[in-house]
Formats: C-alpha cells, structure tokens, sequence
C-alpha cells in the first residue's frame, strides 16, 4: 500500500488500468466519496498511459456523473466535458473553464504496476 | 401627422385578393396595421393563393401548400374578408361598394387589385364542357375532372402560361398537344433559333407542338369528344381543351365607374399607382402604366408597395419594370432578359448552340459592344442572374461581349466575384422580395454568415429560388471583404471541413481516431472533433460504437447507448418499426417498466420512451426487450429516428396506399445508419397526410400512382415544409432516391447540420440535388448505393451485441470497484410514476 518514495501519502488500489477503456473514465469509491478517475492515452505520445481523477459530481448539475463525460485537450492540457451541459473542467487543477468561479476537487491517481490507485490530493 | 388623421382610422378596401391585393394587405398591416381598417373582397372561394406555383397542384401541392395566408391570420391582423363576393358596383360620390349579394359598405381608400381574366378567343364551338381556361384552382380541378374522361389533351397558346398548361396536362397522364398562333413557342420571349431548341426539347418529352395554327372552330370529333379545324386546312381531334392564349385586364368594375381606362382596356394609374381618381388606386394585371399592362408578379408586388407607401405618406413609386423572366418549362431552362429580340437600333447580336446539350444562348449588345442589352437562354439559365444585373445596371462589359458566352472555365472564380463586385448597392438582387445587393450586405454585417442566414433575414432566395446564386455570390464577397475568413476547420485540431475530413477517412479507409490525427490532425482530440469523428466512422465502417478504439470518442448518448437525463439516469426506447406494435410487445414493454420502475411516456415519433434506469440496469432491461424480439430505437444516436405513419390504404377510408408496410420497410432499411444529424421520416397513405410527412427529413405521400418524395423538412425549433424531390414514383424509384439523398447528405452535410439548413445550403438548391440524384450529375451515385448497401447489410442491434460481450458490460456499472448505487438518484412520484426529486420534495421527504 505504500509507495517508498512518498512515505506519507496512502494509495488506495480501485482496479487494473485494463479495467479502464483508454480515453474514458470510470467512477470509483474512495472511501464512500465519488472520484472519477480518467485513463488517459496521448495519440501523439508513443503510448503511455496516465490516470487523473477529480470528483465524480457536476457541479452545475448536482449529479453525479463526470466519469462519463468526454476527454478533451487544448495546448497539452487535458479537460473533462460534463456529459449534461458540457462545462469543461481542467484535469490538473479542478478549474471550470467556462466559470472562473467554479472549481472541483481533485485527486491523485497514478498507475502502479498495472493498479491503478487513488490517494487525497 | 395631425391629431385629426390620427383620431379616426382610416378605412382601406381592397377588391381582390389575389397575389397582388394580399400582398398590399400585408405591406399595409405590418408597417402600419394600428392606422387602418382593411377590408377585402375576392372572387374566389379561397382567400389568396401562390398563383405562379398553380402547376405544382398537379404534382402534390395541395390548396392549402399553396394559401399565402389563412382565415385565422386575417383574423389575428385585424383584416375584414370576404370570399365568394363579387364587387359589382362603385360609387364614387359617396365612397361606397356594393356586391352581387347587395352587401353595402363604404370605404375612405380603395384599392383595385382585380387582377386579369384568361383571354379566349371567339372559336365557334369555345363554350362546350370538357373546354377550359387556366387561371385559378377551381380551373384546375376542373381540368383534373376532364382528364378522367380523357386520352388527349390540347391546349392552345405556345407561350408562358400555355407551356405551363401544358405541363399540368401531362401530368395528369394525357397526351398533350400544344396549338400556338405564332411560328414559335414563347413568341414574346424568345427568337426563332431559342423557339426551335424549345420545341425540340419539349417534343422529346412527348408533348407534341403545332406552331402556326390558327383555330378556326371546334366540332365533334370521330375518335375523340372534339374536332380542332385549323385555317391551312389541318385539324386535330382531342377529348380535353385549355385556353392560354394570353390575359386581359379584369376591369370591367373600373369601367363601369367610369374611371380612366387605356385604350385597349387596364386602369389606368400614375406613378404613384393612384387612378384617375385620388381615393382609388390601381395595382397588378388589371393597371396600366405607361400604357403597358404588366403580367408578372414581381411588378405587381412593386405596384402594391407604391400604393402603401403613396397612402401612408412614403415616396416610393412604381416606375415600371424589369420583364425578364427565368422559368423551367416542362422541365426545360428559359431565360429571356431586357431587349431579347435586339429592337435597339444598331445593336448587334452574339449566340452560342451546344445542340449536344441542348443549349441555346443569345446576347444583344450595344452598337460598341460594351453594354449589354437582352438576352435569349434555353437550356441552360445558370447566366441568368449575372447577365440580367449586367443588363439592368448598364454596367460596362469588362471583356468582348463574346468571352460571356464560352462556357465557364473550371475554377475561374475571378470573374464571378468581380462580377458581383461591380453592382452598385441599389441593384436587386432577389425581385420576388425586393431585396437589393445592400439589404444582402447588411444582413451580413449585422452577423449572417451563411446562405441560411441571408435568407432567413431578408427573404432573398426564399420566393422563386432563382437568385441563389447571386445572393451566394453577394454574401461570398462581403464576407472576403469584412475580412472573414470563412473559416470551416472542424476545430483546434483539425484543419478540415467535416467534408473534406469525411473523403480522408473514406479514401484512405482510415478507421480509428488516431489513425486520422496522425494521417492530418494535432494534439488528441476534443469534444467536437472525436464525436464528428466516430460519426463519419460509424457512416463508413458501420463498426460498433462501443468497441475499445471507439468507445472514447462517443458523445453522452451514444456512449452508453441511451439517452442520459439530468440526474445521470437514461431513457430506453426500443425500435417500434413505422409505429406499429403487437399487443404482446405492449405488455411487454409495460411489465418492464414496472419492474424496473420506469417513467413511461409516449413520444411524438409514434414509440415508447422508459426513463429513469439507471447504469446497471440498462443491460438487464435491454436483455428482456431483446430477448423478446424488440431492437434498439437508436434515440440516443445522430441516425435514423423514427418512420412515423398512419394506418394506409390497409385500414383507411381514405388511403392510397399501404403506408403503415412502406414505413415499416424504410424503417428497417435505415436503422442505425448514422448521419452528420438526427434524420426523421413520415409516410402518409394519401394526400390528407395524417403522419405529417411534410415536417420530416424524408417525406413520402402516397398518391393514386404511386409516391410522392419530399425532402428537407423540419419541425421542432426551426419548422420547415419539406420540398417536393419526386411526384408519383414506384417503390423501387422510392428508395433509389432516398437511398442516394440520405448518403449524399451524410457525405456533404456540415457536422448537426440537419437536412433542412443542408438543403438550403446546398449551392443550386432543390435543382440541383435532383441533378445529382436523377440525371447522376456527379456520377457518384452508383458509390452512394453501395456504400448504403454496406451500412444496411452490416447492421446490428447494438444493444443485443452489447449484452453479449462481457467486456462492453463492464462498464454498466455505477461503481468500478463496488455495487453501491448512486445516492444521488432520488425518486419521488407524481400522477403515479416516478420523477427526479428536486430540493424541495427532499425537504418534505
């Protein structure tokens, strides 16, 4: 459950990177939270996944439903298009790019020997 | 304006209400509707109607297609009518009316817009049943009678009006004949060599022409009802006859009040359309200005807007008009501009014969061949527009008159864009709306950018359709000037048009999104281009949609098969093939949506919609309707819709044809075929069109022969009647037809472009879709079909594929790592189904 380098942080196991459909996302259950977790699979990169994970609710909604949404990228930044009325939200920071006001909580991710895994941000 | 004027309104009668009387009314009440009570006569048992259109009765149009305005909207703008009612007397003294009924009411203006009567000449034998004119609707389903009773059909008079008799004739299934006077067809218009191709032309359509023929009297035929004599001695039998021969003016009420009248009959009015008294105005075919009676409509409707501006203190006036005129006879091009017949002294004349393509052209110039004069176009009338600003502006030709009449070089856009350039703003540009070059430039800088726009804020191209080209041309060069680039890059990452992109993926077979971000894109994609993308791909390859390399790319919908609702639950609507359902699938459907509790609704496209499952049951509910026979409705997908129909011939009183099994059969041609937008069809088993056919992309009315095909049509927040594409086809020709339109527009249509902005964005229109379509114009058709074959031969049920693949399954949970359900999904009930819970029932909960 520990990571050497980074002592402090506990990394929760959800699933195997396979489990996740490159360039989709899907919802986990971190610890009774909602957090939408996002594999992501550059097509200009030679094939390296990675994960990032912000809440699972649409803010603007109050549904819980940002996993299913679209991954969009613009200048090497990934985003997350609510799948109701389509607000992009940053995947690094939790910023609503149509509402400067609006930001969501984000989480860690990464992949660890095929696990993915989720920790506090 | 003065207290006085104001106090009282003013009260405007209009006798007549026909194109012209309908179009002052509607001049007068939009602008000014508050000053003026309008009354309104007419003759006829309809109020006005699109009489330029009148042939297009015969090929689906309906009285009411036609109606330029109801009952109902007369009501709501305050305008008093009446039809049936002749006015038969004036009296000018005191101001007042009387018609045949004795109905007495007096006026403040009047306005004459009586129109013409059709001109027969005085034939011994002329008054005799199954003999007719060809004026109004009443004269048309007239002559729709005779032709029950009837093989052949003659009608006299070779010129405008006559050619269109004659079409109608035709389509009503008769040999038709066409007796014209003069030596050639369309006499006023066209020149011997431009009458010749005409003919030659229409006789190859099957309509035979006698030009030359003066009709002496008519007698019992020995095969037919009738025996034509013509003075050289021929004759010709017939059983049905329709008088063309030209028009008069109707003004025999004008007489017998005595107003001025010109020496061979029409009022006669000023340039203000005022008669020569000053409360009554004169306006349309039964006018006369400069001793010229003008039979078209675009002058009438100028005439009309004189008289408004003249009576509400405006300055406009009628100063005669541009009698040039552009129509397709019988399916043949004509054009005819300004001094056709080259009548200027010392002009000089040009002309151009391509007898293979059957195309005749004719320019006059002036003595120094640097101004344009007239023209003569059979055949081929794509010069039209440009020739006639050429004509009307006096604008100085920029090359030697004979460069006009070379067929255009491919890709010399110079000229074209020069062309539009040199018109001064006050040109017209659209005459049946009156919209000048300035009208299109300022719609543009006020923010329309494409040829939808233009027309929809300034009426341009939406009358006759035949200035498309220039207003295309218009809006083309104002938006290179204001700098627009017009910019059709898909977005960010893609330097392509949704066209352009859709011929990459196709001729280099590429099928995946990162095959094409490599093959001409940057970066990975957002949320315009990867649902663009899995579109095209799903319009070519057909492969599942959730399939690994695809899944990443679908839109809400499509990416869980459903229709996803504000709470994150989705809709289910199963596949109801033209509406049609056993009592065992309706019970089904019932049982399933209590057990899973479902929100049952029925939809406007004739099926059922279940909403609030939720991930997990969506493949559970899907397991039971398929298990049972029922498929995926495709609701959540930019494809085929719904075919709505009614019950047909099968059931109906009324019916013609079996509409409910044509329904059903393109409803399971065209499943799951995706599309740049939704598509949605209707078929209607006869002309009463109960399935609303006419508001669908695809429309199908059944007639007594067949199928009538229209195309474009919208309902929702654009409504649009679609166009009429083909009159009377086979089932065969049917889907021919449907199958070319639908993937031609899955080809070129702009990405949530549906078919009605496509149609109307489409350069040449209607015309020129049914070029591609019928005549192959591109010859892509047979690659259109087989590429449809292809969608319709590799379809699935995308649902019953999902539910049986483990792998796809997998993501038809709430949770990845648990079974919990969403917490946030709350029901609460109203009128004994569920609903979402909002945050006040949450409260009382």
């Amino acid at each position: 459950m520990t990571n050497p380098t980074n002592e402090k942080i506990d990394w929760l196991t959800i699933c195997n990177i396979e489990d996740i459909a490159k360039n989709t996302g899907v919802c986990a259950d971190f610890n009774g939270k909602q957090v939408a977790i996002f594999h992501i699979k550059a097509a200009s990169e030679s094939g390296g996944s990675e994960v990032k994970a912000v809440c699972n609710l649409d803010p603007f909604a109050g549904s819980n439903v940002l996993s299913r949404g679209l991954i969009t990228e613009k200048d090497k930044q990934y985003f997350i298009a609510s799948p109701l009325l389509k607000q992009e939200f940053c995947l690094e920071t939790g910023q609503c790019q149509q509402d400067e006001s609006v930001l969501i909580p984000t989480y860690n991710a990464r992949i660890n020997d095929g696990l993915v895994q989720l920790a506090e941000a | 304006m003065s207290d006085t004027k104001r106090a009282s309104k003013q009260k405007v009668v209009v006798v007549g209400n026909g194109m012209v009387g309908h179009h002052f009314i509607e001049q007068l009440v939009k602008n000014h509707g508050d000053d003026y009570q309008v009354v309104t006569f007419g003759e006829e048992s309809r109020l006005a109607y699109d009489r330029v259109m009148l042939t297009s009765y015969f090929t689906g149009n309906t009285a009411d297609d036609l109606a330029m305005t109801t009952p109902e909207a007369y009501d709501e703008q305050g305008v008093e009518y009446y039809v049936n009612a002749q006015v038969t007397e004036i009296d000018r003294t005191n101001k007042t009316l009387q018609t045949a009924t004795g109905q007495k009411i007096s006026y403040d203006k009047l306005v004459l817009a009586t129109g013409s009567f059709p001109f027969v000449p005085p034939v011994p034998g002329k008054d005799q049943p199954n003999i007719h004119v060809y004026r109004t609707l009443d004269d048309l389903d007239e002559i729709a009678e005779s032709a029950k009773s009837s093989k052949i059909g003659v009608v006299i008079g070779g010129g405008l009006l006559g050619l269109e008799a004659a079409n109608a004739i035709k389509q009503l299934g008769l040999q038709t004949h066409v007796v014209e006077f003069a030596p050639r067809l369309m006499a006023v218009q066209l020149d011997q060599d431009g009458g010749d191709l005409l003919r030659r032309k229409i006789e190859d359509l099957g309509v035979c022409v006698h030009t030359g023929k003066n009709t002496t009297e008519i007698i019992a035929g020995e095969n037919c009802r009738y025996r034509m004599n013509f003075a050289d001695g021929s004759f010709l039998e017939t059983d049905t006859i329709v008088f063309s021969a030209g028009i008069r003016p109707q003004d025999a009420l004008a007489r017998s009040s005595a107003l001025a009248l010109g020496e061979r009959g029409g009022i006669a009015i000023n340039d203000q359309c005022l008669t020569n008294d000053e409360d009554i105005y004169a306006i349309g075919e039964c006018a006369l200005w400069d001793n010229k009676i003008f039979g078209l409509i675009a002058p009438g409707y100028a005439m009309a807007k004189a008289a408004v501006s003249h009576l509400t203190g405006g300055e406009k006036q009628f100063t005669g008009a541009d009698m040039s005129t552009k129509l397709k006879l019988l399916g043949v091009e004509v054009g005819s501009i300004g001094d056709a017949h080259g009548n200027t002294p010392d002009s000089q004349s040009y002309s151009f014969v391509d007898s293979s393509a059957g195309v005749y052209k004719k320019i006059v110039v002036s003595s120094d061949s640097k101004i344009l004069l007239g023209a003569v176009l059979v055949g081929d009338t794509s010069d039209y527009g440009q020739w006639l600003q050429l004509i009307l502006n006096k604008i100085e030709l920029a090359q030697p008159p004979e460069y006009l009449l070379l067929p255009e070089i491919e890709g010399d856009f110079t000229n074209a864009a020069s062309g539009v350039d040199a018109l001064p703003a006050t040109a017209q540009i659209c005459s049946c709306y009156d919209v000048t070059k300035e009208d299109i430039c300022c719609a543009v800088r006020d923010g329309a950018q494409d040829i939808a726009a233009v027309k929809s804020c300034t009426s341009a191209g939406t009358g006759c359709g035949g200035c498309v080209p220039l207003v295309t041309q218009v809006l083309n060069s104002e938006l290179e000037k204001a700098g627009v680039t017009v910019n059709n890059d898909l977005c960010r990452h893609f330097a392509y048009s949704r066209v352009e992109l859709f011929d990459i993926i196709r001729v280099k077979q590429i099928k995946t999104f990162e095959a094409l971000l490599a093959e001409c894109g940057q970066g990975d994609g957002c949320e315009i281009c990867k649902p663009a993308a899995a579109n095209m791909l799903a319009s070519l390859w057909n492969d599942h949609v959730l399939t690994e390399e695809l899944v990443g790319l679908q839109d809400t919908n499509d990416n869980y098969l459903g229709n996803m609702q504000k709470d994150g639950t989705y809709s289910v609507v199963p596949r109801i093939p033209g509406g049609e359902i056993t009592p065992d699938h309706l019970i089904l459907i019932g049982e399933i949506a209590k057990e899973y509790n479902l929100y049952t609704k029925i939809t406007g496209g004739q099926r059922i919609d279940l909403f609030g499952a939720q991930l997990h049951e969506l493949p559970l509910i899907w397991k039971a309707m398929v298990d049972a026979g029922l498929e995926t409705g495709h609701a959540y997908g930019k494809s085929l819709r719904t075919v709505k129909s009614c019950v047909g011939s099968t059931w109906c009183r009324y019916g013609v044809q079996d509409s409910t099994s044509m329904a059903i059969l393109l409803e399971k041609r065209y499943r799951g075929v995706r599309s740049p937008h939704k598509v949605k069809l209707g078929v209607s088993g006869c002309a009463r069109e109960c399935a609303e056919a006419q508001s669908k992309d695809f429309g199908v009315i059944a007639t007594d022969n067949g199928w009538n095909l229209y195309v474009g049509g919208n309902g929702g927040m654009r409504p649009r009647h679609a166009d009429l594409f083909a009159s009377d086809i086979d089932d065969e020709t049917l889907l021919r037809y449907i199958d070319i339109i639908y993937m031609f527009y899955v080809r070129t249509g702009e990405r949530l472009q549906r078919t009605s902005v496509w149609l109307e964005n489409l350069e040449g229109g209607l015309d020129y879709l049914k070029d591609v379509v019928i005549n192959d114009k591109l010859s892509i058709n047979d690659e259109l079909l087989t590429q449809m074959s292809h969608l319709i031969d590799t379809y699935e049920c995308e649902w019953k594929a999902t539910i049986n693949d483990p792998k796809k399954l997998k993501r038809f949970n709430h949770f990845i790592n648990s079974d919990r359900l969403d917490e946030k999904v709350i029901f609460t009930t109203e009128r004994q189904q569920i609903r979402p819970a909002e945050k006040k029932d949450l409260v009382t909960i």
